[in-house]
């Protein structure tokens, strides 16, 4: 899975296990490294392990077995203070007892930085996440979204090489924190730090990551740039997990290289790419993407895959439309189509044919 | 829609078309909004009242009047007046300034006032009282008690009967002073007998019968002496008019000096005069270590100042009291909040287990635990830290009261702490842990700051609870370690010097006031959280 060299790997986790009670391991075997400057996105459930990974790495919890090395050192040992790492936390962690700037300068005055120096880099650090006039304020008395640029510009204030966000954006909503997202991922690339962001909103990952580690029951399932994450999901649980998917159960006939062929449980027969089975006989989840899907025949190209529908429903989205079909008995299908003057509104109960490429079609483990 | 205004309730008042105009905001139906609100919102006042009002009335009446009225004993002095009436009204013109005793006049009017009050038996109580200002008094007024019936005087009696016997008839004088006229020639007379009457009626006697006193000639004899007009009104009384000149006067002052030479006494008599108003602020003086003579308000002497010693001594325990709550339960406070829930709930059971215990068990544990022959010392002994001969005196002393009090008090401390440490969310100690805090920084510049709360409401809490402790200090305290309360208990059921101890009472709570509004300044009141 890592697919950098461990030579100029920043982040490293070897081996990684956790629990807390000794009786289940939250973390089970992660390995990951970063290079510095990635922008890399924890994903995953609730619960799957991704704030313990932070906490191992920011020192407030240590790895039950294996080795986390920052900069090529471990740093098992190093007490949490001197680790360098900047962290904004879910709930942001603002002191409530200081103002915007002494929450700014606090860690500029516990690394003895003299105090015109101090002010210089609080007023920049609150310059830059747009809030300079804000210095006198409490907490208390900023909006949410301002309270999150506030923990941004304190964990960047001081440098660190290495910042970790635990659901920052978590509490926000939907137009600030997309608008958030934005900020954040533009201060990254300019100040050039190296970035892990817990989320479990797949859009902010997608969006803002350079890689994705997509955690699952303690492990990461697949770590991939956004793209590849997306259109070559490793395994049915990434296919499900990111973005919208239909899925055709049956087993697999036979694989020939590039191309799978399955027959699925009401006997259609067809072609996939193989990804996650291995040897005929097995079963198989196959999954394509409901934009994917074509329905106008003049749309679809030659070697697509078609397959006979019953349109079920009709959801008019605005920029989309969103219909819902019966394929190979499944009702759950779900195809999208872009709102262009010259598409088809399809009928509920009207029969049509639809089809895919066969590279757009994975076959996964079941 | 365009008026100036930001009432909330502006929107509608608006919408009963009165818009634009500026003036008074009225509600849909036409009245002042204002007005309509007001109701409304008495209302509501009205319906909370109704719900405090049993506790309200049974604080009231259970506890604020008789508080109220307790500490007006501080300054309420009107005994002098009732029991002294004649000798207060006479020492007016009498100059304490001089060394010299009042006149003769006074002596009279303490004569007849002494005579009645002893008959009363309410010159004890006068004594008691005045001897809080001057020692002795109280002795003195108890044996010129005794001796006012023996005065010499009742050679007047038998003057006056010499001259007709039916003066020795009470129903003559009872007849006499019927008469108004009479009664208004011989005003102090009459008055005396009046008093004298109304007090054997008191007593379920009968005036006819019992004997007129010596005092009651006494003042006659004073009256005609004088010069009173009593011709045509009287016989009897024109015959004695004439005849009193011819009687051996009798120094009424000689025999008060007789019967105790203290009334010679210069202080006797300017105490009494200083004492004379119906308030005073003596019993303020006295809990100050002051006193007020006739020379203004002055600096008791050095070996009878006591009060301001045990002002000190309250306070410097209450906050030595408070500070080590603080030390102690501050840490167990903080490990009950960081504790997983289970063991921290069990944890507080023992905090505040003590509770559960008799105050009285408590202490009388810690008598057991520190006296020279206790647990400690055993085993201090025993592990041969301490010599048998060097035992530690812990207990009767001051250290004991902080000891016993700490104890007692910690769980006061314990419970705000508890309750503001645990809003305190463990996030703020690893933020400032990431941003580069070592635990010690981290700890005193982000949680102990969000704590500071809990350790006000504790430290009020304690601090209030201690200065005014009483049963504690009582029973380890000794001399050294008893507490202000502990000498207004005395006052109050030993000495029932009760004006006293309310003066010190009230000193007491104005301190606990004044310190609560320093507090306030300082820290701020609404920085006081319990949860
Ligand atoms: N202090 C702890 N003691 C015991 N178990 C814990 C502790 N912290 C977390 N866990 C358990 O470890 C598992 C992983 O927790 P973690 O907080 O890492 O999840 P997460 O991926 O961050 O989830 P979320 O998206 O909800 O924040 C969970 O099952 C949780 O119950
Ligand atoms: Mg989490």
């Amino acid at each position: 899975m890592a697919d950098t060299p461990a030579s100029d790997a920043f982040v490293e986790f070897e081996r990684v296990q956790k629990s807390y009670d000794g009786e289940t391991l939250v973390v089970k075997d992660l390995n990951l490294s970063m290079p510095k400057g990635e922008f890399l996105t924890m994903l995953g459930p609730s619960g799957s392990g991704k704030t313990t990974c932070l906490m191992m790495l920011a020192g407030f919890e240590t790895a039950t077995h294996g080795e986390i090395k920052l900069d090529g050192k471990p740093i098992n040992n190093i007490p949490p203070h001197k680790r360098g790492i900047g962290m904004v936390f879910q709930n942001y962690a603002l002191f409530p007892h200081m103002t915007v700037a002494e929450n700014l300068a606090f860690p500029l005055e516990v690394r003895k930085i003299a105090k015109d120096e101090r002010e210089k880099k609080v007023m920049r650090a609150l310059d830059m996440v747009q809030m300079g006039q804000f210095g006198g304020r409490r907490p208390a008395q900023l909006s949410g979204g301002q309270q999150q640029r506030i923990a941004l510009a304190r964990a960047l204030v001081f440098e660190p090489e290495l910042v970790l966000m635990d659901e920052p954006l978590g509490a926000l909503d939907k137009q600030l924190r997309e608008h958030m997202q934005f900020e954040i991922k533009h201060l990254s690339d300019n100040l050039g730090i190296t970035v892990v962001y817990v989320t479990h909103d797949q859009t902010e990952a997608l969006t803002m990551s350079d890689r994705v580690a997509v955690f699952n029951d303690g492990k990461i399932q697949q770590l991939a740039p956004p793209d590849a994450l997306y259109e070559s999901p490793e395994n049915s649980f990434v296919a499900q997990f990111i973005g919208e998917n239909n899925t055709l159960e049956g087993v697999v006939e036979s694989i020939d290289g590039n191309v799978a062929t399955v027959r699925l449980d009401d006997g259609e027969i067809i072609k996939c790419k193989p990804v996650n089975v291995s040897k005929p006989g097995e079963r198989t989840r196959v999954s394509i993407r409901p934009e994917r899907v074509e329905y106008n025949k003049e749309r679809m190209s030659d070697d697509a895959h078609t397959i006979k529908a019953e349109v079920l429903e009709f959801i008019y989205m605005g920029d989309i439309f969103r219909t819902r079909l019966r394929v190979a008995g499944n009702s759950d299908f779900v195809i999208k189509t872009r709102n262009a003057p010259d598409q088809v509104r399809l009928k509920p109960g009207t029969q049509i044919e639809i089809g895919w490429l066969p590279s757009d079609c994975h076959a996964l483990d079941a | 829609m365009t008026t100036s205004s930001t009432d909330p309730g502006s929107m509608d008042a608006q919408t009963s078309g009165n818009g634009a105009k500026p003036g008074p905001m009225l509600a849909a139906d036409g009245t002042p909004l204002k007005r309509s609100l007001n109701r409304a919102l008495r209302r509501q006042k009205l319906r909370a009242l109704m719900l405090i009002a049993p506790l309200l009335i049974f604080v009231l009446i259970t506890f604020i009047a008789p508080i109220a009225d307790m500490l007006f004993r501080s300054v309420r002095n009107e005994i002098v007046q009732e029991t002294l009436p004649m000798t207060v009204e006479a020492l007016k013109s009498w100059d304490e300034e001089t060394t010299e005793l009042p006149d003769e006049k006074v002596f009279e009017a303490a004569y007849y006032d002494m005579f009645l009050a002893a008959e009363q038996k309410l010159h004890t109580r006068l004594g008691t009282r005045l001897n809080y200002e001057l020692t002795g008094i109280s002795s003195l007024f108890r044996k010129t008690g005794r001796a006012v019936d023996r005065f010499d005087t009742d050679k007047y009696v038998d003057d006056f009967a010499a001259l007709d016997p039916s003066w020795k008839d009470p129903a003559t004088w009872a007849a006499m002073f019927a008469n108004e006229d009479i009664a208004k020639a011989l005003p102090q007379t009459a008055h005396l007998w009046q008093r004298w009457t109304d007090f054997l009626q008191t007593k379920n006697e009968d005036p006819a019968k019992e004997d007129v006193e010596p005092f009651l000639f006494t003042s006659l004899y004073s009256e005609l002496m004088a010069g009173a007009d009593v011709s045509g009104l009287s016989p009897r009384l024109e015959q004695a008019a004439g005849a009193v000149k011819t009687f051996t006067p009798v120094s009424i002052e000689q025999q008060f000096i007789d019967a105790d030479k203290d009334w010679g006494n210069h202080e006797v008599w300017a105490t009494i005069k200083t004492y004379s108003p119906a308030y005073t602020p003596g019993y303020f003086l006295n809990a100050v270590d002051a006193q007020l003579t006739a020379d203004g308000v002055s600096a008791r002497p050095e070996n009878e100042q006591i009060y301001g010693i045990l002002f000190k001594r309250t306070i410097f325990m209450s906050i030595t009291i408070t500070l080590s709550c603080i030390m102690l339960g501050y840490p167990v406070a903080w490990l009950l909040a960081n504790l997983p829930m289970r063991t921290a709930n069990i944890l507080m059971i023992l905090v505040l287990l003590p509770f559960w215990t008799s105050l009285l068990v408590r202490t009388s544990a810690w008598k057991v635990m520190l006296q020279q022959q206790g647990v400690i010392n055993d085993v201090l002994v025993w592990l041969g830290i301490i010599s048998d001969s060097g035992r530690l005196i812990m207990i009767n002393n001051q250290f004991g009261t902080i000891v016993a009090m700490t104890h007692i008090l910690l769980p006061f401390m314990i419970l705000p702490l508890y309750s503001v440490m645990q809003t305190i969310p463990p996030t703020y100690l690893r933020a400032a842990k990431s941003l580069g805090a070592t635990n010690w920084v981290a700890f005193w510049r982000v949680y102990f700051p969000q704590s500071v709360p809990g350790i006000g409401a504790g430290s009020i809490l304690v601090f209030i609870l201690a200065i005014g402790y009483y049963i504690t200090p009582e029973i380890v305290g000794g001399t050294t370690g008893t507490f202000i309360s502990n000498r207004i208990a005395y006052h109050i059921s030993s000495s029932l010097n009760w004006g006293l101890a309310a003066a010190l009472g009230s000193i007491l709570l104005a301190a606990v006031l004044i310190l609560y509004y320093a507090y306030d300044r300082i820290v701020g009141i609404d920085n006081v959280k319990l949860g």
